[in-house]
């Protein structure tokens, strides 16, 4: 393998791993935020044992988010050498800001939420919970903005092969950032709802935490029910925003070899991306050509109308949109059905309900990295659209180098962040405890749930785990 | 260098000022939490431990935050100098970079792996010390000079790796070892904090001795380093550096003996570091990479600088503000009953 491989190889490792940590903790800090005020309202002290509970999680996902964050910023050195000498006057005042405007927020006050249970006025943790929301959001902003500008780059002149800045609006707004962001952000608050859902419907099979569980369900499904449907259209909307300035994509995206005529909706296919034909192929004709220009006889353009060192892979682009794809459309379809059970009032008792939500958990990490491997992939072969191939972004770093490197990356993350996650799965069996009010955290258990915490602590005595 | 006026003079020296104050407030800040993690050893008993790590929870991750605006500051003011250090460093960086993974979700994974958190004291601690072995390495690998070629860098994977870089990663283990010593004679009370003030002492005269060392072999081995600090009148100039380090370490020393100096000892190897990191400006300036790209080689299109700037005028008030603020919302001494969670 070469280095420009192992590059991309590490690149994709490193970043999908950091991905899933911010990707819930933008949600999860918003949701957090939403609680603690929501217990200052109200004074129902389950919002506060929930808000605690989220937090620890929130805690080791974020630190999670952090350390895998760290080699980021200096990948684009280490790996990315040429990238950052070509790219580096119009990325690099991106993440700068990022840093300023969001890193350091988060983390501050982070400290102030997680510690400050003893020493923090509850209004001064809300507001610390309401900036941390903010910082992610705001991280993400400019984040999007650095990669909207790698796929459709704006505002610049090149000169003697370097980017140099000439309209810093332009290039913050480039066109597909609104878009890119506004369904990154989506898909970040679904994800989290749908693992707060979950975790809701998990107690309530087992019958534990039932105050704090329906909660959670109500919270999930009605986010679910609202910004499904919102993601899809916003996604229609980033859909026809890719045609507009990177049709190669959209036409690897869905399989669309050659232009002969209106485009089918290719719902399955093997590519065969040798013949460049599709095999086993189940399509829809012509509703490809609707969704995609809104008339049935559109014309969209295909691989064949792209020289071939201008075109991506077919393979990785079209499944892993259609996992994307899949995945969204089955969440607005559990979104629906929760909010449908929860106007007849059966949100809490439907069976098969909290199962199949008790287990959909991952289902929007998936959908966020599938998301990414289309996009990224689908930019290809390209690291900045028609500015600079990838081939040619990399650091006069020796293969073994960067293999040795990445197999290091590899064994670490695996190994840390898999007892992370255990970690999180660990807290979330235990369930959130109560110490939001004055007593010993044993007594307002019992005070709140004298079942659960009985048979728990039974459990407990005799040595078994919690099933839930 | 004459021929550079106006903004294209100052505002590579502008912005290698900012990156050289977020390096600064990184060394010290995280210097003294990594400090903890390289004294772990020493102090075995759990509960000192968790005092250790809870004088810290509230602040590490802000402290760490220098290092991304370090990296990113570099990438974003300078990319030529970012795209030919990260390649020259990447054996110590990258190792670096994996260490502080253990040792930062060591921070949380302890508290809820208890009573099996034994794992994560040594990921905590080793990782502490690789991540300041790696950061002292990558000092003295930047000092002995890098091979760069049409600027990109020319040179092998190994080339910082000299005894004089073995000396600046032992040197650092110790300066940290020292502030986060003296970080717990301020933060800590009882067995801890004396403890604490007596590895202090032996730290100190550690540091000093390293201090001395890097001051004497760096003019040997580096000609534009001694006809810096040794002609006429520049020697009369930067006398106030070894003078201010020798007062600095008295009023450290004498803070260390008597119990209640509570706050000087912390504040004395604060001061130590940024008189050592001085002397190393000083010695190296206008060189970011020495002997190849000086602030003005390796700036970003001015334009790109501005941007930044703007934002850092605006924002670092802020940021410190917000720092400042937590740090007086968490002073004081560590209470015993102030868990993590």
């Amino acid at each position: 393998m070469n280095a420009v491989l192992l590059a991309r190889l590490q690149f994709a490792f490193t970043i999908s791993v950091h991905i899933i940590f911010p990707a819930f903790t933008i949600g999860l800090s918003a949701f957090i935020a939403t609680l603690l005020i929501l217990w200052q309202r109200t004074g129902r002290d389950h919002f506060h044992r929930l808000a605690r509970f989220w937090t620890q999680i929130f805690a080791v996902s974020f630190a999670m988010g952090v350390v895998s964050g760290i080699p980021m910023s200096y990948e684009f050195g280490s790996n990315w050498s040429r990238f950052s000498a070509v790219a580096g006057n119009v990325i690099g005042p991106m993440v700068g800001y990022e840093v300023l405007t969001a890193f350091f927020l988060e983390a501050t006050f982070l400290g102030v939420l997680l510690f400050g249970w003893k020493r923090t006025p509850p209004r001064l943790q809300a507001a610390a919970a309401v900036l941390i929301a903010g910082g992610t959001a705001l991280s993400a902003f400019w984040i999007l903005s650095a990669n909207s500008w790698m796929q459709t780059p704006a505002g610049y002149v090149m000169r003697d092969g370097i980017a140099y800045p000439v309209d810093w609006l332009a290039i913050v707004f480039n066109p597909s950032f609104p878009y890119r962001l506004a369904h990154m952000l989506t898909a970040a608050y679904l994800t989290t709802s749908l693992v707060v859902l979950a975790v809701g419907a998990r107690y309530l099979l087992v019958g534990a935490f039932k105050e704090e569980a329906r909660t959670m369900m109500r919270m999930g499904v009605g986010m679910l029910a609202v910004l499904g449907p919102v993601q899809l259209l916003l996604g229609d909307q980033h859909g026809l925003n890719t045609l507009a300035h990177q049709p190669a994509k959209i036409a690897a995206m869905e399989a669309h070899w050659r232009n002969t005529g209106p485009m089918d909706l290719v719902l399955f296919a093997l590519p065969d991306e040798h013949a460049r034909v599709n095999r086993a192929e189940l399509a829809i004709p012509r509703l490809g050509s609707l969704i995609l220009t809104h008339d049935w006889n559109g014309r969209v353009p295909a691989l064949e109308d792209f020289a071939p060192n201008a075109q991506p892979r077919v393979t990785v682009v079209f499944f892993a949109f259609r996992v994307m794809v899949g995945i969204g459309l089955f969440l607005i379809a559990l979104g629906l059905a929760g909010a449908l059970l929860w106007w007849r009032g059966r949100l809490f008792t439907s069976q098969w309900y909290l199962r199949s939500a008790g287990w959909a958990w991952p289902l929007g990490f998936i959908a966020i990295l599938a998301g990414w491997l289309t996009t990224e992939n689908g930019r290809q072969p390209y690291v900045i659209y028609g500015i600079l191939r990838t081939q040619d972004a990399t650091s006069p770093i020796a293969a073994t180098a960067v293999a040795a490197s990445l197999a290091a990356f590899v064994l670490v993350y695996g190994v840390v962040f898999s007892i992370g996650i255990y970690y999180i799965r660990k807290m979330i069996r235990r369930g959130p405890q109560g110490a939001a009010v004055a007593g010993t955290p044993a007594a307002v258990e019992v005070a709140y749930r004298p079942l659960a915490s009985a048979r728990e602590s039974a459990r407990e005595s005799r040595g078994e785990p919690p099933v839930i | 260098m004459t021929a550079l006026t106006g903004a294209a003079y100052w505002l590579p020296l502008i912005c290698a000022a900012v990156i050289g104050f977020a390096v600064a407030m990184y060394i010290v800040l995280d210097g003294f939490d990594l400090g903890l993690g390289i004294l772990f050893p020493f102090f075995a008993r759990e509960i000192d431990r968790d005092q250790m790590m809870n004088s810290v929870a509230p602040f590490w991750d802000g402290n760490e935050t220098w290092l991304i605006l370090g990296g990113t500051g570099l990438f974003v003011t300078f990319p030529r100098a970012y795209a030919v250090v990260m390649p020259a460093l990447y054996v110590p960086l990258i190792t670096m970079l994996l260490a502080l993974v253990f040792r930062g979700v060591a921070f949380e994974f302890r508290w809820v792996a208890k009573p099996h958190h034994r794992k994560w004291d040594i990921a905590f601690s080793a990782g502490s010390i690789v991540a300041a072995l790696c950061q002292g390495f990558m000092l003295g690998g930047l000092l002995g000079g890098t091979r760069v070629e049409q600027g990109r860098f020319a040179g092998g994977a190994f080339d910082w790796l000299t005894p004089f870089t073995l000396l600046c990663g032992m040197g650092l283990v110790v300066g940290y070892a020292l502030l986060g010593a003296t970080w717990l004679v301020m933060k800590t009370t009882g067995s801890l904090e004396r403890r604490a003030r007596r590895s202090a002492r032996v730290l100190l005269v550690g540091m000093l001795g390293f201090i001395v060392l890097v001051s004497v072999w760096t003019p040997l081995e580096f000609a534009p380093i001694a006809a810096r600090w040794f002609t006429w009148p520049n020697i009369l100039y930067l006398s106030p550096v070894p003078l201010a380090t020798a007062i600095f370490a008295v009023a450290c020393w004498r803070g260390l003996l008597r119990a209640r100096f509570m706050f000087s000892p912390f504040y004395s190897a604060v001061a130590l570091f940024i008189i050592a990191y001085i002397g190393l400006v000083i010695s190296t300036m206008p060189y970011l990479v020495p002997p190849a790209l000086t602030v003005w080689d390796a700036a970003a299109a001015p334009s790109s600088q501005r941007f930044v700037l703007i934002g850092i005028a605006i924002l670092m008030p802020f940021i410190l503000g917000y720092t400042v603020f937590v740090y007086h919302h968490f002073r004081g001494k560590v209470r015993a009953d102030e868990g993590y969670h």
